[in-house]
């Protein structure tokens, strides 16, 4: 007697087997370009990192360009930073006082307006507003320049591009960013005590002192630091998309959008990492 | 081998052949866009590059100031060996060398002053900032910009923005001037007057210029000899007679366009 299987039998003609092999070694070949891609990409960054470091401790620092650039940024954004800080503290006080009214802690406000605004609120947002603004400028900056062979030009011209246009731009990020963060915090606080007036009262003198005896130098400094980080990745990712930008004015949208997308990411990033360095170290 | 004597103009004579190029091949990807090609451009010479679009005509100039690695090949330069070339020994050899850029390449910016300024503070290091004065109000008479100083590039005709360009270039006085289609998108007349600049730039500084074009018209009036590429590599060399003359179809074509 014949043995039955619970499996039927199927027969697959060897072109369907041929056909599917094609098609793997395809799909294969095509994942293989893509990391291909994007390991030439990290390389590409790693490459222009080390640049920029050697460039900015070379000898012919360009110090006019660099302060040139520190206006720019600083005075360009400082518009978007005020409204976005007096906002910022203003929505926190307003979210909050509900909450802290019913447990009865009221006055506990403006410490922790200021705390949330000092340690995390006023660098993360200000960070992510000069990746738009300052990152996408420089992405889109730097590709034109790229498309339209300015930077070729400026090269046989003997000067090293990296240094004159990348080194200056991400150092003046570096050295821009924690002081519009500062600034951003203190107008943060005096948006939260214009909102905690606006429902209540509260005397300017009394609400500063409560809420900088909620702050101490440990709150403040790790924050302050990592600003610093916040810049020179939004600086060098701004930099290095409008300097790889591709041919074509299509390339020079893509270049300052992909600089927005990755310095905003890098943002987020290295505040994950600073907030569980903070932690371990206290 | 790094030549460390300053090359003069006068210097520049021991020169035969201020550039030679042997063999040279550079492709992307799986296109090869130079064949072994080898060219010399001889001492006080304007040397015109003919050829069709994607001919390698571009290539060939950005590899001679390496702006592009070449992948076989050699290439001298006032006696040097580009590939071999350090950064510091690329940057001084790049110094003698004028590069007019297809697009103008003026720094958008800067204004046409600052343009000028930019290459003359960081080559010409020794002038004060009288000299620098002088000499750009010099060189910008020169090309007929004289009361352009303080404008943008912007506010530029195209061919006044290729006078500028041309201006920031034989500003430091190079000894190699390069022109990559220095009269495309340009009209007849604007594009007859930049030919007459190139040809006066080549008396008054004493550049040896290899001019990149595929206007016959530029080709007749500023060329001493000229080279027709085709598929990257050499396919003509010879005078402007030689080429008008010749009974070549793919010459006559070119020409009667």
């Amino acid at each position: 007697m014949e043995k039955k299987t619970p499996f039927k039998k199927v027969t697959i003609s060897p072109l369907v087997v041929k056909e599917q092999v094609i098609r793997l070694g395809e799909k294969t070949y095509k994942k293989t370009q893509e990391a291909n891609v994007f390991f030439v990409g990290i390389g590409d960054f790693i490459l222009f990192f080390w640049q920029t470091i050697k460039e900015t401790f070379s000898l012919s620092f360009e110090f006019n360009e660099f302060l040139r650039q520190c206006f720019q940024i600083g005075n360009k954004t400082l518009p978007l930073i005020s409204v976005t800080g007096l906002i910022m503290g203003g929505v926190l006080t307003i979210q909050s006082r509900p909450v802290l009214a019913d447990f009865g802690a009221l006055s506990l406000l403006p410490g922790m307006v200021a705390s949330s605004i000092i340690r995390e609120m006023g660098p993360v947002i200000t960070a992510l507003i000069c990746a738009g603004k300052i990152g996408s400028g420089m992405g889109a900056e730097l590709g034109s320049m790229k498309v339209s062979e300015q930077i070729d030009a400026m090269e046989v011209s003997s000067t090293h591009p990296i240094r004159f246009l990348v080194v200056t731009r991400v150092l003046a990020a570096t050295l821009m960013i924690p002081i519009l963060v500062l600034y951003a915090d203190a107008l943060g606080i005096m948006g939260s005590w214009a909102a905690a007036n606006i429902k209540g009262s509260v005397s300017f003198v009394l609400f500063f002192n409560q809420a900088f005896r909620a702050i101490d130098f440990i709150d403040f400094f790790p924050a302050l630091i990592k600003t610093f980080f916040f810049g020179a990745a939004i600086g060098l990712m701004g930099c290095y998309k409008g300097y790889s930008a591709g041919q074509g004015t299509k390339s020079v949208g893509i270049a300052a959008n992909s600089a927005v997308v990755l310095s905003s990411l890098l943002v987020i990033i290295i505040d994950l990492i600073a907030v569980q360095i903070t932690d371990m170290l206290l | 081998m790094t030549n460390n004597k300053p090359v003069t103009p006068e210097s520049q004579n021991t020169f035969n052949s201020v550039i030679e190029i042997n063999n040279l091949s550079k492709g992307f990807a799986e296109q090869q866009v130079l064949k072994n090609l080898s060219l010399e451009l001889h001492n006080g010479e304007n040397l015109v590059i003919l050829g069709k679009s994607g001919s390698g005509k571009s290539v060939l100039i950005k590899c001679i100031v390496r702006l592009l690695n070449s992948d076989y090949g050699t290439i001298k330069v006032l006696g040097e060996n580009v590939n071999e070339l350090k950064s510091k020994g690329l940057a001084a050899l790049r110094k003698k060398i004028g590069f007019l850029f297809q697009s103008g390449a003026l720094y958008d910016s800067m204004t046409i002053k600052q343009n000028l300024e930019f290459p003359l503070i960081r080559i010409k290091k020794k002038l004060t900032k009288m000299e620098r004065n002088k000499k750009i109000e010099e060189v910008l008479e020169n090309v007929g910009l004289a009361n352009t100083l303080d404008k943008m590039p912007s506010e530029l005709s195209g061919g006044m923005q290729k006078r500028a360009s041309l201006a920031r270039t034989i500003i430091v006085d190079p000894l190699i001037m390069l022109y990559d289609e220095p009269t495309t998108g340009l009209d007849p007349v604007t594009s007859d007057g930049i030919s007459a600049l190139i040809n006066d730039i080549q008396k008054k500084y004493k550049t040896s210029s290899i001019i990149i074009t595929h206007d016959i018209e530029c080709a007749r009036a500023t060329a001493d000899r000229i080279i027709m590429l085709k598929d990257g590599e050499v396919y003509l060399e010879g005078t402007i007679d030689d080429f008008e003359n010749s009974t070549d179809e793919l010459i006559q074509s070119f020409f009667k366009e």
